[in-house]
């Protein structure tokens, strides 16, 4: 504090503000630790009353998520004994692991969709972006809001046609469907945010490029995409988010080969009802990608979720 | 000659670089709207193909529109829109006013507030569900912790009464963030000088909030608004995790009232009549809006 100002608040509203906010955040947090939390404890320690917060540790849940198991005779438990670390952990119920559950194909296609959308959404995003940004396009104004406003239809009503479509295409139930669906969504918002990183960049850099004998092509790749990588960068992130997360569509139109991990999580059933451990764990292994990134990247983040909603 | 081999022209560029985008939307987007509106005019279902179509005019719309049991989802959703709003509204712009103070570590704990909202409403929505249980869930073990009731008196999920406040909290816990960040880029947005000119004027410290803070974060606030709006309109996967659209139909937004009409009861024509009204009621909805903001920006 160099030099006084009318508009540094003082210490004393500073130690309030931080206090409160500091209070918020903690609460904001809970349930998020109760997932992680849930998902190492056994299902004895999960539904116990009152919940408990200290309890002995186990991969229970993370064993559940990964298996399936089925109850064994006593000859048969007697005959072969546990090899490994996990049949240990499923003896205890005179079970024996069957084989491997479906929760990590879920969790490959909810990669293979989401990176697949991003990157498509990206490709042609960015090339539509430049093209909107550096040169007249006819009703390029109202284009671009049409383009936004598709985004205001429910996911169901949209989900009716696609439906009937990809039956006919027979695209249901497959990576390119969903694929293509997610890229679909995704690219209103990628042009738009693009658009607006792109503008930022001087028309002047292109212009010296052209007269130093670059194509147009050229100017765009060697020049314009280099500068625009922090802002390609961000709204990648956006689109990864949208997709890994996404369930509407995804309960809709898939049920089997492309099915993605938010609608399998919560079907995972143990003994008389929901694995709750084993849902927990299955939640922790989605969101905690997510939740590093959030914070790892967190100065484009944040700036490109007002940015995205501000401009204009 | 050297000059006409140094590729595309703009125009070409141009048209090669916004047509694939085109072409997608064109085929994902525009093409099933038209087809929704189509099928809107017709009997059709989708799980028996081999049944003739017929087209029944505006029966389906005639339907909708007279029926009961569709404005009390209405009802349900705009119970859902105005709450959730409210609660955002207040506790976003709180929380960035105090943001804005600047205290020390404040990107950090921002960025802590902002990971609900980077989550799978579905996933997150599920666990929630284990939150909300009666007995051993940890919701109902605070609240009562505080209030001294017995934790299984009351079930969140389970009561007519409860059920649409336990959807509105946890949308609340998820996107008050939002409405965070879109306030906290209107209170940074405000320049320096005018909060000093303020002071030179002798003007107080809640009448500089009430003066300039307020109508300047308006804009921003108002924005933030009409995403949330939009978004919780078409609220679908948070609340048919939590509650199914139950108990009874208390719940029941128009989203999930939708599914059960296109998916399970496989009513296509009259869902996709359906779906059509609440587009044009959001569209509509969201352009009489976006005029209003447009006349506060202009102050």
């Amino acid at each position: 504090m160099s030099s006084f100002s009318v508009t540094e608040p003082s210490k004393r509203s500073k130690w309030f503000a931080g206090t409160l906010v500091i209070v918020y955040a903690l609460i904001t947090m809970v349930p998020l630790a109760w997932i992680m939390l849930t998902g190492f404890k056994s299902p004895a320690d999960a539904i116990s009353y009152p919940p408990k917060v200290l309890f002995e540790p186990t991969l229970e849940g993370y064993v559940n998520l990964f298996t399936t198991r089925t109850r064994q005779t006593d000859e048969f438990l007697a005959a072969n004994p546990p090899e490994t670390w996990y049949e240990e952990i499923v003896r205890q119920y005179d079970m024996v692991i069957a084989g491997p559950s479906k929760f990590g194909e879920r969790f490959l296609n909810s990669v293979i969709i989401g990176f697949g959308s991003t990157f498509l959404s990206i490709f042609l995003g960015t090339l539509a972006a430049y093209a909107f940004s550096r040169f007249k396009i006819p009703l390029a104004d109202d284009l671009l809001f049409f383009i936004l406003s598709t985004r205001m239809m429910p996911p169901i009503a949209v989900a009716i046609p696609i439906f009937l479509m990809y039956r006919q295409l027979g695209l249901s139930d497959t990576h390119l469907g969903m694929i293509l669906l997610y890229t679909a969504v995704n690219i209103s918002l990628a042009v738009w945010l693009l658009k607006g990183f792109i503008d930022e960049i001087p028309r002047e850099y292109e212009e010296a490029a052209l007269i130093d004998g670059y194509t147009r092509f050229q100017a765009f790749y060697k020049v314009v995409l280099p500068q625009a990588a922090t802002g390609i960068a961000s709204t990648a992130i956006f689109c990864l988010i949208f997709a890994w997360n996404e369930y509407a569509f995804a309960v809709l139109l898939t049920s089997g080969t492309a099915q993605t991990a938010p609608p399998f999580i919560p079907t995972i059933i143990g003994v008389g009802g929901l694995d709750w451990p084993a849902v927990a764990a299955g939640a922790t292994i989605f969101l905690l990608p997510v939740m590093i990134f959030t914070v790892a990247l967190r100065k484009h983040l944040l700036r490109g979720i007002t940015f995205g909603a501000v401009r204009k | 000659m050297a000059r006409r081999i140094k590729g595309l022209s703009d125009r070409a560029i141009a048209w090669i670089f916004v047509a694939p985008t085109i072409f997608l939307l064109l085929a994902i987007n525009i093409f099933p709207l038209i087809w929704t509106i189509n099928l809107s005019f017709t009997n059709f279902r989708a799980n028996r193909l081999n049944r003739e179509v017929d087209y029944v005019g505006l029966r389906n719309y005639e339907r909708i529109l007279t029926d009961t049991d569709i404005w009390l989802n209405m009802q349900a959703t705009a119970h859902f829109l105005f709450w959730t709003i409210f609660f955002q509204v207040l506790i976003g712009f709180t929380l960035a006013y105090l943001i804005n103070k600047k205290f020390k570590g404040n990107d950090l704990w921002t960025t802590i507030i902002v990971l609900p909202m980077m989550l799978s409403p579905a996933v997150v929505g599920n666990f929630w569900k284990f939150l909300y249980q009666p007995q051993i869930g940890l919701f109902n073990y605070i609240v009562a912790f505080f209030t001294g009731k017995d934790p299984s008196s009351f079930e969140m999920l389970g009561s007519v009464d409860l059920a649409p406040w336990s959807i509105v909290i946890v949308d609340t816990w998820m996107w008050t963030p939002f409405v965070m960040l879109i306030c906290l880029a209107g209170l940074r947005s405000i320049p320096d000088y005018i909060y000093e000119a303020a002071e030179i004027d002798r003007a107080s410290k809640l009448r500089q909030f009430f003066t300039i803070t307020i109508p300047m974060v308006l804009p921003f606030l108002m924005l933030a608004v009409l995403f949330r709006g939009i978004e919780n309109f078409k609220m679908f996967d948070l609340v048919v995790q939590l509650t199914g659209g139950g108990p009874g139909s208390t719940t029941e937004l128009t989203s999930i009232n939708l599914k059960r009409e296109a998916f399970e009861k496989w009513r296509t024509g009259y869902a996709s009549a359906y779906a059509i009204i609440l587009f044009v009621t959001v569209f509509g909805l969201a352009s009489i809006y976006v005029k209003a903001l447009n006349k506060v920006k202009e102050r």
